[in-house]
């Protein structure tokens, strides 16, 4: 489409002719106690330290609660009561009943599933539209997926006996909370391994909720107990010689320094860490569908996605139509209280990711990128950032190479098909990406040239418990979902 | 009458599909079973390292690339190759490592491993793929493919059927390597090397070095354009280096020491697996 077309189109316009009238979602149904303890052995326990730390939320900068702070005695003893538990109850719990447990925790979690929903995003910052109509629906289906193994784990690896692991330390982000704990508790409690997991410092709440609809489900004390605190207890976690396998979710500079730290040791581990995701879009593909594509790609979660879209590479012929409309999409998502239904982008995580979006953004005007910012308005208190496109970017830019988690996309444009699988293999990561295209060849010529563990042709950012997650290159080691997630939490024997 | 000379070989290393002596020029003395002279091997430098390393990954796309039906048939004319230089190995063996009995036990289960997995390169997929049950209107499947350029530390027990228990699986799933040869026994990769080298292996695909351990290992394993590392040899300190190097790229690690190759269960389609990157691939299904 030639460009004096794209200006006489007639486009539709959201952006002032009207406005949307709250329709916020009432948090006063969720009940946070004031101050939160550690979960070890079935049962709360202040930390050693006597130290608390704040969490709280990122939209209104009020303080939801306080959280202990675990430390190293606390963390022997939450190794200590996990290997007790594996040792006496859950290793030797026949597989069925270990798999009953797991069912329940999903139903339970389904039952309460709107509460979870409305203080995951108090925590996060995230629209409850996600968390009510995304996160938390995959929460409960892991837990489902996963409790069904438990009794069939001689089916998934053929000619190999498998066995548990033994105790599983595990550490989980801050953007998907519950999603995350999810992912690494219902395959490693399948498998007949038991946990110490540490939520991240900023979102620490659904774990601890997560930790009394435990002790409902009448889970055993000590399979699953839950240590909050900063990456130093994640440290504790990573160095303790009780623990057999790692399972981590965070930054690659962290990631890197997880492997380091277990050289030497016995210890398994599985990493899934950041991405750069290339999200690519041919002449051919069906524009308005990509649109929604890219939207979603980098704008859900605020952007603070692993696996986000944040670089457009457009085919030349293409590009302007579709970054005109792309703005005008753009122009159309609402920022603002999390809370709201209508709401399309919610609060930064923290003040301090917000910052490190800043920083990114700063630098891109020192070297004269273009910015587009939506005229969205922030409210006055919380961390916001508003949809924004950078472009005149080249590879080598900070902005193109590097993580921001946020909601930043770059753009490129590319004349072949070799030119954007080669553009979006030139990072480290390899996590995911994106091919929009009418052309089925094309999909899986381009699918296959690109190094990346997922690839969503003509969709993004797509997830399911049978699925497997993970990255190649700098993006991690291992898989989650499916019956390749199975594979890190046992030793197999033949 | 005059015995007649026997004529020695010249061991050199092999990258890139050709023989050529370490640009260093150094070399290390290996010795027989009895403890004489028995060659001297190049003793490769970093720099031959990394001649390595470029060579195997310039190989991998088009070795990844070719039909999986192809590589089996290249795994099977090594196998044959072999064979027919049965007796060329069992008898270095016998000299170099162990007892005539144990040569040929050792050289028969190397020819039949090649066959094992050449079997196994248009199957091992197969298994290890998934169609995965999605519960929204997408077409989702999950299949292996090659971690890249595998950096390969041989163990020095077993010389022979170690070395080619570890390289097949690697290279039957794609990927390319560049090998350490074990530091006693080395000579034998470089005679593998020659069947390699006469068996349609395309060059850079399979790269082999000697020298030693602590001075090839640590650098192998920080390369950055070494994507996963396979470490078989009995040597606790170079494993932990090569475990801690590992962070710099985030490589993949597999440490197989003290394995018994010569046992039944030291193949298995899962050696392949050990070297394979899972990707998962998403498309919506409807109008």
């Amino acid at each position: 489409m030639s460009e004096k077309e794209t200006k006489t189109e007639k486009t539709l316009r959201f952006d002032d002719l009207w406005s949307y009238d709250p329709a916020p979602e009432s948090a006063d149904y969720v009940t946070i106690a004031g101050k939160y303890d550690l979960f070890i052995n079935g049962s709360f326990q202040a930390p050693e330290s006597g130290k608390y730390f704040k969490s709280i939320n990122p939209a209104t900068e009020e303080l939801l609660s306080e959280v202990a702070e675990a430390g190293k005695k606390d963390v022997d003893k939450a190794v200590s009561s996990a290997r007790k538990a594996y040792d006496e109850i859950w290793s030797k719990m026949p597989a069925k009943e270990r798999g009953k447990y797991i069912f329940r925790i999903a139903r339970l979690i389904q039952e309460r599933a709107r509460e979870f929903a409305i203080l995951e995003t108090l925590d996060t910052g995230k629209p409850i539209r996600e968390s009510r109509d995304v996160d938390i629906p995959q929460v409960i289906a892991h837990y489902f997926y996963y409790a069904g193994w438990a009794d069939k784990l001689n089916y998934a690896f053929p000619g190999l006996t498998p066995k548990p692991v033994g105790v599983a330390g595990q550490i989980i982000p801050w953007n998907f909370p519950m999603l995350m704990a999810a992912w690494k508790i219902a395959p490693a409690l399948a498998t007949g391994n038991t946990i110490v997991i540490k939520p991240a410092e900023t979102t620490p709440l659904t774990a601890m909720k997560l930790a009394e609809l435990f002790k409902d489900a009448g889970l055993p004390p000590g399979v699953v107990n839950i240590v909050t605190g900063p990456g130093s207890t994640g440290a504790e976690i990573v160095n303790h010689p009780g623990i057999d396998k790692i399972a981590f979710t965070g930054s690659t500079a962290v990631g890197k320094s997880i492997q380091q730290a277990v050289a030497g040791t016995e210890k398994k581990y599985t990493l899934e860490l950041g991405g750069k995701a290339a999200n690519i879009v041919f002449d051919d593909a069906p524009i308005d569908q990509a649109v929604e594509g890219i939207v979603n790609g980098i704008f859900f979660n605020q952007g603070h996605v692993c696996c986000a879209g944040s670089r457009l590479l457009v085919q030349e012929g293409v590009s302007d139509e579709l970054i005109h409309k792309l703005k005008l999409r753009m122009e159309t998502l609402i920022v603002g209280d999390p809370l709201d239904k209508n709401t399309d982008i919610g609060a930064i995580n923290s003040k301090m990711q917000l910052e490190r979006i800043r920083e990114y953004l700063s630098e891109s005007v020192e070297e004269n990128q273009q910015i587009f910012q939506t005229k969205c308005s922030l409210p006055d208190k919380g961390y916001w950032c508003c949809p924004t496109l950078v472009e005149n970017v080249s590879q080598s830019h900070r902005i193109v190479q590097e993580e921001v988690f946020g909601p930043v996309l770059t753009i490129q444009t590319f004349r072949t098909p070799e030119e954007a699988v080669s553009l979006a293999n030139n990072t480290h990561y390899g996590l995911s990406s994106g091919i929009w295209t009418d052309k089925g060849s094309k999909i899986f010529k381009t699918g296959k040239q690109i190094r990346a563990g997922v690839i969503w042709a003509n969709t993004f950012n797509k997830f399911d418990p049978t699925s497997p997650f993970g990255g190649f290159k700098e993006s991690g080691v291992g898989r989650e979902g499916g019956i390749h997630g199975l594979l890190p939490y046992l030793e197999l024997s033949s | 009458m005059s015995k007649r000379l026997n004529v020695l070989k010249t061991y050199k290393l092999y990258t890139g599909g050709k023989f050529s002596r370490s640009e260093s020029e150094h070399y290390f003395q290996v010795m027989d079973k009895k403890g004489n002279p028995f060659a001297n091997l190049c003793r490769a430098s970093r720099k031959d390292m990394r001649n390595a390393v470029a060579a195997a990954r310039k190989a991998q796309s088009g070795w990844a690339d070719r039909s999986a039906y192809n590589r089996g048939q290249i795994l099977y004319r090594m196998a044959e190759i072999m064979e027919g230089r049965r007796d060329q190995f069992v008898a270095e063996l016998e000299r170099t490592a162990v007892s005539r009995r144990k040569a040929e036990t050792e050289t028969d289960a190397a020819i039949d491993r090649l066959v094992h997995y050449a079997g196994w390169t248009d199957k091992y997929s197969s298994i290890f793929s998934t169609v995965n049950p999605v519960a929204s209107p997408h077409f989702n499947f999950s299949m292996p493919e090659p971690n890249g350029v595998v950096g390969i530390a041989a163990p020095d027990d077993m010389p022979l059927i170690g070395l080619v228990s570890i390289v097949a699986p690697v290279i039957a799933g794609g990927n390319t390597c560049v090998v350490l040869a074990s530091e006693t026994h080395g000579s034998i990769a470089c005679t593998l090397a020659e069947i390699i080298h006469s068996s349609d292996v395309p060059g850079g695909v399979v790269n082999i070095l000697t020298g030693y351990r602590k001075e090839i290992i640590p650098h192998l394993a920080s390369h950055m354009d070494v994507n996963a590392f396979l470490f078989a040899a009995d040597d606790p300190g170079q494993k932990k280096i090569v475990q801690e190097n590992a962070h710099l790229n985030v490589k993949r690690i597999q440490c197989y020491e003290k394995t018994d190759w010569l046992k039944d269960n030291a193949q298995s389609p899962y050696y392949i697996l050990d070297f394979q990157d899972i990707k998962t691939t998403w498309h919506p299904v409807g109008t």
